[in-house]
């Protein structure tokens, strides 16, 4: 687990970070799409084998076809300059420096309430009894959430004409 | 021996790229992509927290399962307004959406 933990980690930070800096937006897309399954490699070592294949899914299958689709719709001709750094570039490196280090800084100086608990062998049949029990009115809220968004993204895009 | 610092640390660092590309960049979809990125590193965050202090109880990961369906929607209708937006000014430069300045 130690050594699949640097793995994944540096593969995932990494890719995040040429995601970051690549000049080719497609590029940017892809290295995106390495993130996600990163992000998933890490839910595997933290033994939620349900939220992993959720992460494959929604982000390496919906949401990287969604913004591939994205860029295809707006981008024309070469791709070689499209993603560029905006004039407030050194001072949002500088603020996200600050937050790292502030971060590993009080994360490291904490006292965590650990409990050494051995994991539940499987989550997903926990997850469904909390989803239609406990949490039924937030399930049923996001499923509207999502509904009004379809909605709200088809009328949008399509510009809805005036009617007489 | 990795521990839930190691974890904290990791999504933290993800979160400040994403954050990183959200502000530092030009084009508005690669700025949606860094919105993407800062969710997912909250997420970690639930599903670490979820593994190491309240073993056993599974409400972080419900909740990171509502953070995913919240991000689904909300880059559905972020590229809706982006084509949108296109249409009209022919641009995906954010530093061009200036309408409510003067």
């Amino acid at each position: 687990m130690n050594f699949m933990f640097w793995v994944i980690a540096v593969i995932t930070l990494g890719s995040a970070l040429m995601m970051v800096l690549d000049k080719n937006i497609f590029h940017s897309a892809l290295y995106m799409i390495v993130t996600f399954l990163g992000v998933a490699g890490i839910y595997v070592l933290l033994q939620a084998d349900f939220l992993a294949a959720v992460q494959v899914l929604v982000y390496g299958g919906a949401i990287a076809v969604f913004i591939v689709f994205g860029i295809m719709l707006i981008q024309r001709g070469n791709m070689k300059q499209t993603n560029l750094f905006s004039k407030s570039a050194a001072l949002a490196g500088l603020v996200s420096l600050g937050l790292i280090v502030i971060n590993v800084v009080m994360v490291l100086k904490t006292e965590w309430p650990i409990s050494g608990a051995a994991p539940p062998e499987d989550t997903v049949n926990q997850i469904a009894e909390l989803m239609f029990t406990k949490m039924v009115i937030p399930f049923e809220v996001a499923a509207i959430l999502l509904l009004v968004a379809l909605l709200g993204a088809v009328i949008i895009a399509k510009e809805v004409k005036k009617t007489s | 021996m990795i521990g839930l610092e190691h974890f904290l640390i990791f999504s933290g660092t993800l979160f400040c790229i994403g954050l990183f590309g959200a502000l530092a960049k030009r084009n508005v979809i690669a700025i949606l992509m860094g919105l993407e990125i800062m969710l997912n590193s909250v997420n970690i965050n639930l599903v670490a927290f979820s593994r190491y202090v309240t073993t056993g109880d599974l409400t972080g990961h419900v909740f990171a399962i509502f953070v995913v369906a919240v991000a689904a929607a909300e880059v559905a209708v972020g590229l809706a307004l982006i084509v949108s937006i296109y249409r009209s000014r022919m641009s995906v430069n954010a530093e061009d959406f200036d309408w409510l300045k003067w």
